[in-house]
């Protein structure tokens, strides 16, 4: 909310200056997002009076002006449309400085000297507005400062409010609330109520006093709606940041700003019979004051006449009920509307308004009756016209009851680690306006004003007392306690342990959204996807199924930037849909492509390949201490000869392999990728030593080649050795793979070493030796082989 | 015997002349070995009387040993200077850059939850997780947030449904915790939240760490020095702290956090805000099966960006999930 610092001031006014006014309420509560001026800076610039207005002799555009209001008449040449004789503006003498270092010189336009310049409100700093000169009111006193007349050193204080302070939301609300911090009494101006001048009454019905516990109306006939707000109200409207519109409705926005109280004025010939209050009719449609045509649901409280809706309760009016410059009478409204009926009404048509804000927040529901009063005062002395009688509707049943809560002494002391003097409470509850019905055994029974519906309970009490002492003056205690010590399991190693390893292998993390594009997803994954019903963008419209989506639109961002080696990883959940429940599972998820190495005099000649990232698999997989098989397998997304499924205890726990090239090349990718995602929960589930007596005696090793089929995979070689070299094989290690014309087309060399070792004693040769042609008797038979020579 | 002192000079000549250890070695076979010139002045010692015997014995086993030394010492000369060539001829140039794989880096977001999350394990808090697509109970209602409350409007939320959505915040995680288990507890929830808002200053996803903290005896005394303490140790300043009323559903007393953050022209400290806390509201704990009359607890919550940007200096929210390589290196 926007205020005036003058406004405020003339309701209470402690002796502080701008900014400890603006330190002392934000620490109260009412954060204040900033200060601004009202106007520009300028000086040298009085009222003026127009005394004649002739055309320029060589510019049809021009006016050569003679202005009155300085030392002596001044001729001005001006290109307003509205200069002309008569009438009072903002004249910039010879001298004077505006806004942005401006200095007003004499000079000549097209021929005719100009001394001097009449100003327009965005020359001056107070608006946009620069299609024409300001006009003053008649009665403003000519040679007057214009500073000084419009009371211009003032500034306009936005106070960004917490939802629950809906009693901040006027003059009157920060008044009392500046009020209670300085010690001072508010002077609220005089409320006389208004004698009705004729018997026209409104008509209302309440059919919803469930959504409208109040409702007040009364006519007001015979206005004039030509004439125009005075300045000091336009003014005030202005430093508050709303635009004036015409009399009835600057009045009621005044009186919502002063007193907090939102009201509305309708037109009564467009009145069929008088007012209704009742939920909408599903479907019923509705113009706006804004133009919009909005159809209405059933939750929707109305105001109604005989016939139709005509505004939505607490929110807008309609068009066709405004009020406008040929409105003779008028019917005006102030009403307590019941927040939750309001609360997502305005949001639901889409818009936002500043009655809505307030309704749903809470406005004070006994204030109707004196914004009635004073708005009737106000618009009575604009527009002239004759009050009629109020009529007011109120069901006492749906009016908010009032409000009794018991705030305990110890409670206090208790919740705000402080032992506040009891009187000083009493003293910081009173001055809030809250009212001690009663002693108690414990402390006190407090009756809450209607204007602070937030407070409802103990700690809403306790909270206002340790706001107005001051958070900043409570002490600080370090909090004790029965430290128990966290059990921690050993076998299950942090995510950060994970996180370290591949860092340490040149792994850079990522942190991509969890929101991805549908169709790039669709590439990656054949989960099907779930939507967000308001995503923020088409590419961010469905939750990922896979971290791959997010990591190789990373891979594509670095590589439209010049970056060809990337090496990326990613932790964080995967949505995916499971009929009724939703499975979010953590995952851990990377991407490899470019040089294996970087680039540099002995490394980085080599590109990155399967067995690279698999490299960091099995690492990782060591760190952990858990064995992972990779097993020849299809993924859609993968290349059909380079997938591995990886397997724990039979149990599929990621994927491994390159980047299929046509996916590759749907998602605008260079070079060879590599990509893996693994469960992160499957995998981190480690174990705890257990250490093992290892043998004395020496390890035996022997080495041998054979040659098989190159469908035939290592592991399978490896599976056969490991079974036929008898209980003392301590290892088996594949250290060449040889291909080529001497072996035969179709066919591979494998070198292997095996070794082992006997706990208790030397193995002797015979021994070794049956274990060796054990292995390669089995290999023959079973897949083929053939020993290398 | 004036043959012997030739023979010595003779001997220790040749070894001056060795110039590597394989002629040095034929010097000594030729004086000492088996038919060397000295071993061979031994043998005919039997020439000799043997009164005179010991003596010439004696003086031969000096010419020996004189010979000997004398080999000592060249080879030892010998296999240090060969020593020096191997060494000078293997010699490299350390100034090359070294061999193998490039360090990654952590995401400074992770960077920073992890910093926070060792402080508060360090100080008995647990570190607890929770779904991120959330119920509308856990993310607002139990939160003491209904569905006409106006701080919905504080959190533009993304749905799926009317009942599920992307949680706004990790308080859910707290509830999930509390829900059908009794205090102690000491607990923070780090984590990714949601919004629906993308622009200079808000990306539609960021990170939060929450913090809770329920006991028997516990006040908002003790909220003040949990979070000043955190902030001056996250900071590593003697930073000065203030504590803002303010407004959160799920607290009451609530708090804003400014740290001293720079000083404004007139000298006055520059406050920035980085934390809510507050008092948890007797509703939440009523909602978790907690009796507040019993038990009582703080809350506090921050933004892992805010903090991370006051850290490290980084002045675009958006960096952290564009995930540029020329960003992401600069946190090793």
């Amino acid at each position: 909310m926007k205020f005036s610092e003058q406004w405020l001031r003339e309701w209470v006014n402690p002796s502080i200056d701008t900014q400890a006014l603006v330190d002392q309420i934000t620490m109260a509560g009412l954060e204040v997002d900033g200060f601004e001026p009202v106007a520009g800076a300028f000086s040298g610039v009085i009222v003026g009076r127009v005394v004649s207005a002739e055309p320029h002799p060589d510019a049809d555009k021009l006016r050569v002006c003679q202005v009155e209001g300085g030392a002596e008449t001044v001729q001005i040449v001006c290109g307003a449309p509205n200069a002309r004789a008569g009438i009072k503006v903002a004249l910039a003498e010879v001298g004077a400085v505006l806004p942005g270092d401006f200095r007003i010189k004499k000079a000549k336009l097209r021929g005719q000297p100009s001394q001097g310049m009449l100003c327009s409100e965005a020359e001056l700093g107070f608006s946009d507005e620069h299609d024409g000169i300001m006009e003053l009111p008649e009665s403003a006193p000519v040679g007057e400062n214009l500073r000084a007349y419009l009371g211009l050193d003032d500034v306009t204080i936005d106070v960004d409010l917490t939802p629950n302070r809906s009693d901040c939301l006027s003059i009157r609300g920060l008044a009392r609330e500046v009020g209670v911090l300085n010690r001072q009494l508010v002077d609220a101006p005089e409320l006389t109520p208004v004698a009705p001048s004729h018997s026209d009454v409104v008509d209302v019905r309440v059919s919803a006093p469930e959504g409208c516990p109040r409702y007040l109306g009364r006519i007001i006939r015979g206005v004039d709606l030509s004439a125009e707000t005075p300045l000091w109200m336009r003014e005030r409207l202005r430093r508050s940041g709303i635009r004036s519109i015409d009399a009835a409705v600057d009045v009621t926005n005044y009186v919502m700003l002063e007193l907090g109280q939102p009201m509305h004025a309708f037109d009564r010939a467009e009145i069929s019979g008088g007012i209704v209050v009742r939920w909408a009719e599903q479907g019923e449609k509705l113009t706006l004051l804004d133009g919009q045509e909005v159809e209405l649901t059933r939750d929707t409280l109305v105001i109604a006449d005989h016939e139709k809706p005509v505004a939505i309760a607490g929110v807008m009016g309609g068009e066709h009920s405004g009020v406008g410059t040929d409105t003779r009478d008028l019917v005006l409204e102030s009403a307590f509307f019941e927040p939750i009926t309001i609360a997502g009404k305005a949001r639901h048509y889409g818009l936002h308004t500043d009655a809505s804000h307030r309704f749903e927040r809470g406005v004070d529901p006994k204030l109707a009756r004196d914004a009635m009063e004073r708005a009737t005062r106000l618009l009575l002395d604009i527009v002239g016209g004759e009050a009629g009688e109020i009529t007011e509707v109120a069901s006492a049943k749906h009016l908010p009851e009032e409000v009794q809560v018991e705030l305990r002494e110890r409670r206090v002391a208790d919740v705000l680690g402080l032992e506040i003097n009891r009187t000083e409470i009493e003293e910081i509850l009173t001055r809030l306006g809250l009212h001690v019905d009663k002693l108690t055994r414990e402390g006190w029974l407090i009756r809450v004003p209607s204007y602070r519906p937030d407070i409802a309970i103990e700690e809403d009490l306790i909270e206002e007392v340790g706001r107005i002492f001051g958070y900043n003056n409570l002490p600080v205690t370090t909090p004790f306690g029965g430290l128990a010590l966290r059990e921690e399991p050993e076998a299950v190693r942090p995510v950060s342990a994970i996180q370290s390893l591949l860092v340490s292998r040149g792994y850079q993390e990522a942190i991509t959204y969890s929101f991805v594009d549908a169709q790039a997803q669709a590439l990656l994954s054949t989960h099907k996807a779930i939507e967000l019903a308001n995503p923020i963008s088409s590419d961010m419209s469905v939750m990922r199924t896979t971290l791959w989506t997010g990591l190789l639109k990373t891979v594509s961002h670095n590589q439209n930037r010049q970056q060809s080696r990337i090496r990326l990883f990613e932790t964080g959940l995967r949505f995916i849909s499971n009929g009724e429940s939703i499975d979010q599972v953590p995952m851990l998820a990377g991407v490899v492509t470019g040089s294996q190495d970087p680039e540099s005099w002995v490394n980085g000649r080599r590109n990155v390949d399967f067995y690279d990232a698999k490299g960091d698999l099995e690492a990782l997989f060591d760190l952990l201490g858990i064995q992972v098989d990779f097993v020849a397998g299809e993924h859609p997304s993968l290349h059909p000869g380079q997938t591995a499924e990886l397997r724990m205890n039979g149990e599929s726990v990621g994927w491994l392999g390159a980047l299929h090239p046509q996916v590759q090349k749907k998602l605008d990718l260079n070079g060879a990728i590599y990509v893996f995602e693994l469960f992160l929960n499957s995998i981190l589930t480690g174990y705890v030593p257990n250490f093992k007596e290892f043998s004395k005696f020496p390890e035996v090793r022997r080495d041998l080649a054979i040659i098989i089929g190159n469908e035939v995979g290592y592991a399978e070689v490896q599976r056969i050795a490991r079974q036929h070299a008898g209980e003392q094989l301590t290892g088996v290690r594949l250290f060449d793979v040889f291909e080529g014309e001497a072996i035969g087309e179709g066919r591979k060399s494998l070198a292997l070493s095996l070794f082992w070792q006997h706990p208790e004693r030397t193995l002797n040769d015979e021994e070794v030796q049956a274990s060796v042609n054990a292995v390669v008797d089995a290999l023959k038979a079973e897949l083929g082989a053939t020993l290398r020579s | 015997m004036e043959n012997l002192e030739k023979l010595v000079q003779d001997g220790l000549k040749a070894v001056g002349q060795a110039t590597d250890l394989k002629s040095l070695d034929l010097v000594r076979v030729d004086y000492l070995g088996k038919k060397g010139v000295l071993t061979q002045q031994l043998k005919s010692l039997g020439q000799l009387s043997a009164e005179e015997r010991p003596a010439a014995g004696q003086l031969i086993n000096q010419a020996k040993v004189q010979v000997q030394d004398a080999i000592n010492g060249r080879r030892a000369e010998l296999e240090s200077s060969a020593l020096d060539a191997k060494l000078a001829s293997e010699s490299i140039d350390v100034t090359l850059p070294g061999r193998g794989q490039a360090q990654g880096g952590l995401h400074p977001v992770t960077r920073t939850l992890q910093r926070i999350e060792q402080f508060f394990s360090r100080a008995g808090y647990s570190v607890e997780q929770g779904p991120e697509i959330e119920d509308d109970y856990h993310n607002f209602e139990a939160l003491n947030i209904p569905g006409h409350h106006p701080a919905r409007a504080m959190h533009d939320t993304f749905y799926f449904n009317p009942g599920t959505l992307l949680r706004t915040h990790t308080s859910p995680v707290q509830i999930r915790s509390m829900e059908g288990s009794q205090p102690p507890f000491r607990m923070i929830c780090p984590g990714r939240v949601y919004r629906c808002d993308s622009d200079m200053t808000h990306t539609p996803m960021f990170h939060q760490v929450e913090g809770l903290l329920v006991e028997k005896d516990v006040s908002f005394a003790d909220l003040k020095s949990t979070v000043e303490e955190f902030l001056r140790v996250f900071f590593e300043k003697d930073l000065a702290v203030r504590f803002r009323p303010s407004y959160f559903p799920f607290t009451e007393p609530s708090a804003e956090v400014d740290i001293e953050w720079g000083r404004n022209e007139d000298g006055s400290i520059k406050w920035l805000e980085v934390m809510g806390c507050g008092m948890v509201h007797p509703k939440v704990f009523e909602h978790c099966g907690i009796d507040s009359e019993v038990y009582r607890g703080f809350a506090f919550g921050m933004g892992a960006e805010r903090l991370a940007m006051l850290r490290y200096g980084v002045n675009d929210l958006r960096m952290f999930f564009e995930n540029d390589l020329r960003f992401l290196r600069q946190f090793r």
